[in-house]
């Protein structure tokens, strides 16, 4: 497969590792925080953390769009399919997220609510067009990366004078959320988390370029890798963390030169520009409100917004007593630490947001990295899990 | 005077017609749905008695039983359809205690307005799964539901067969030293069928692998009567299979990532689509398990087989308390080859 075998070669994995440990400074320790899902998946799912020194330890972010999604969200969205009798149409992994009174989607599709899983926006649009006596309501969610299609949609919706259907916009915002992290007092003020460097998502990158990153390098110095998701991607990416750290620079690098570039993808900036502004705060599971971190739809194409269209109201943040999620997805906490992982807490039974995709960081603890819980429950806080 | 004489009902027309309520009521529409559709293609001395049931010898040794019910979207596509997929998939899970399959039956749910040439096409197919199988469909049943509450044809089959004296093969057998061996790549039949689905099209060049094993099956045991355990990574795949495998025998197993064949069209799909080829469903490949020994006299039987042309080891049981099944990854890492959650799907981004 060109593209993709290049880039898991065991032969170069381990010339990495070689450079890698021949890079470390023994005497420190190296946090590395991996704020895109794709990351951590790709951590797990090649043993990407077998060949690290003890010293350079992965902490995964909340780049998770399904894990991030609020309880609320979810609330509002099955209100839509049983209140409204709306068709909801979404993405296969948002079905099983939990929603208040140990309820979800699937739940709702089981008890007869018209849920409909959906590969892309264009099938949203064709149930639509199939269905026109029939509210239609695409529940969007994702990053930069999906936000494009969702515009697309829409201005589609409008061109063919679709009235019967609209989007409940969950996008939100990777850069928004990388500077919460680095704002709370945990990784501030308090300092009892130490992360020192980033991978910065390369999907997402493709479409804002690798600029907007510029600025958290500067004003947190924190160095800042443009990471691909392959596993010689993310060695390499470490490789260039590392040496920054030890060098002390803290600048914005680009290690997926063959996609990402400092612009971006402008086209698809415009396009989203053009249906999508800025939401003044939204909530994010685990990391509560956060300022400019979403986007919501223009007033110029509110008649697709199902905001607007069913008056959906702003439900409160109702999170699992005991779940340390929110510790977790700022590093100050790792998924062996809370005592609900692999008890009530587990894929199939997910309590928090970081078990409900396969992405979120305690699913992949428990999916690829479950043999290595007793080591890790006893390793001290450097150690690598 | 010979004059041909003429039937009073009009025949089946399984160019045009459809499947009714009066097909599954019991009456006289039914009797010539089932005298010139399933009768006319299932044709065999015990089916051919149409009684409620059918009547044979039993054989000396132990009788094994399964049932699987099929419910697949789309009906048809590239390697077979839902009828050679039922005979193929009861077949082999009789097979995979060691047994010779010997008959099957076939349960028919039907929806109402199901096109009647359709239904024709997937019982020939039944029919020639069978037939090359040598295993005849000897007793059926046939039910119509409403439009709107079934999803075109389901089908149940049921097999029996004859597990030779001395062959003891069970999911509970693997000890730790035994070796996994696969029969072939895997994923060829999920990603087909994930290229048919109606709004995931994808061209590919793979076809579903769907095909009965006991041939196989027969040739393995007879040169290694003492296989402990044998299964068809049907769905959830590989890494699903081995973990009931791993749960049953209160075993570990150690994979190597290298060795599990997958075809590059099938890595590819899965890699377009976000999903792990070792989850996705196979329908004409047996995982073995057994000891070194039998291994060195199975895998030349297996590879002269047509069916287990790509045969390999792939890893081996050891002890683990957790039961987990474990890789070393391509990359040279290791990792957990969890059970499936949910069902697997295309990731969001």
């Amino acid at each position: 497969m060109k593209y993709v075998d290049e880039f898991r070669q065991h032969k170069l994995a381990k010339q990495l590792a070689a450079a890698i440990r021949d890079e470390v400074d023994t005497g420190r320790s190296y946090h590395l925080m991996e704020f895109c899902g794709g990351h951590t998946h790709a951590i797990f799912r090649y043993g990407v953390q077998d060949l690290m020194p003890g010293n350079v330890r992965f902490i995964h972010g909340p780049g998770c769009p399904v894990c991030v999604l609020p309880v609320g969200r979810i609330d509002n969205a099955i209100h839509l399919v049983e209140a409204e009798d709306v068709i909801l149409c979404t993405y296969g992994d948002l079905l099983r997220v939990p929603a208040s009174g140990r309820n979800s989607l699937i739940k709702v599709k089981a008890a007869g609510g018209d849920v409909r899983m959906v590969y892309s926006t264009q099938d949203a649009l064709n149930i639509a067009r199939e269905n026109p006596d029939r509210q239609v309501v695409f529940l969007a969610i994702g990053f930069e990366t999906t936000t494009p299609p969702s515009a697309v949609a829409l201005q589609q919706a409008r061109r063919e004078g679709l009235k019967n259907f609209s989007l409940f916009c969950n996008h939100v915002l990777t850069p928004a959320a990388i500077q919460n992290i680095l704002e709370s007092p945990e990784v501030r003020e308090i300092g009892s988390v130490a992360i020192h460097g980033f991978f910065g998502p390369s999907h997402v990158s493709s479409v804002i370029g690798s600029r907007p990153y510029e600025f958290f390098a500067e004003e947190f110095q924190r160095p800042v890798v443009i990471a691909g998701f392959e596993p010689l991607d993310v060695m390499q990416s470490v490789l260039m963390l590392i040496r920054q750290l030890n060098q002390g620079r803290y600048e914005v690098e680009n290690e997926y030169t063959r996609v990402v570039t400092r612009e971006g993808n402008q086209k698809a900036q415009r396009l989203v520009a053009e249906v999508f502004e800025l939401r003044r705060s939204f909530e994010w599971r685990g990391l509560g409100l956060v300022p400019y971190s979403a986007l919501k739809i223009k007033a110029d194409y509110q008649e697709y917004d199902a905001e607007q269209r069913f008056q959906i109201p702003v439900s409160p943040a109702k999170e699992v007593k005991g779940c340390e999620c929110p510790a977790i997805l700022r590093g100050a906490k790792r998924p062996t630490d809370c005592k609900l992982f692999g008890v009530v807490c587990t894929p199939d039974n997910p309590m928090g947001s970081c078990m409900v995709s396969s992405e979120g960081a305690c699913a992949a603890y428990w999916s690829y990295g479950r043999f290595r819980q007793p080591e890790a429950k006893s390793a001290s806080t450097e150690v690598a899990i | 005077m010979n004059a041909q004489v003429k039937p009073f009902t009009l025949r089946l027309d399984t160019r045009k017609g459809k499947v009714d309520m009066t097909h599954g009521s019991g009456g006289r529409a039914m009797a010539q749905l089932i005298q010139e559709l399933f009768l006319k293609h299932f044709d065999n001395e015990l089916l051919r008695q149409a009684n409620d049931q059918a009547s044979f010898d039993v054989h000396a040794g132990r009788m094994v039983m399964s049932v699987d019910g099929h419910v697949i979207s789309p009906l048809f596509f590239p390697g077979g359809d839902i009828g050679s997929l039922a005979v193929h998939g009861t077949i082999n899970d009789v097979a995979m205690s060691g047994a010779r399959p010997t008959y099957l039956s076939a349960g028919f749910i039907l929806e109402e307005g199901f096109p009647l040439a359709d239904l024709e096409r997937i019982v020939i197919s039944m029919s020639r799964a069978a037939n090359e199988a040598g295993v005849p469909v000897v007793t059926g049943d046939t039910k119509v539901v409403e439009k709107g509450k079934g999803d075109g044809v389901f089908i149940t089959t049921t097999g029996i067969g004859v597990v030779p004296q001395g062959i003891d093969i069970s999911g509970d057998r693997a000890v730790p030293g035994d070796l996994i061996i696969v029969s072939g790549s895997m994923g060829d039949h999920g990603v087909t069928i994930m290229s048919s689905r109606e709004n995931l099209e994808f061209e590919t060049s793979i076809t579903s692998d769907s095909a009965a094993l006991h041939t196989l099956v027969e040739q393995m045991v007879a040169v290694a009567p003492d296989i402990h355990s044998l299964r068809d990574p049907t769905r959830g795949g590989l890494a699903t299979t081995l973990n009931e495998l791993a749960q049953q025998s209160q075993v570990g197993m150690q994979l190597s990532e290298a060795e599990i064949p997958v075809k590059p069209a099938v890595a590819s799909a899965c890699e377009l689509l976000g999903l792990d080829p070792l989850y996705v469903a196979n329908e004409g490949k047996l995982i073995c398990i057994c000891s070194e020994a039998d291994a060195e006299r199975l895998l030349p039987v297996m590879r002269a087989h047509p069916l287990g042309g790509e045969s390999a080891v792939i890893g081996r049981v050891i002890e683990d308390p957790h039961h987990f099944v474990q890789m070393e990854t391509l990359f040279g890492g290791s990792r957990v080859v969890d059970w499936l959650t949910g069902e697997q799907l295309p990731r969001i981004c």
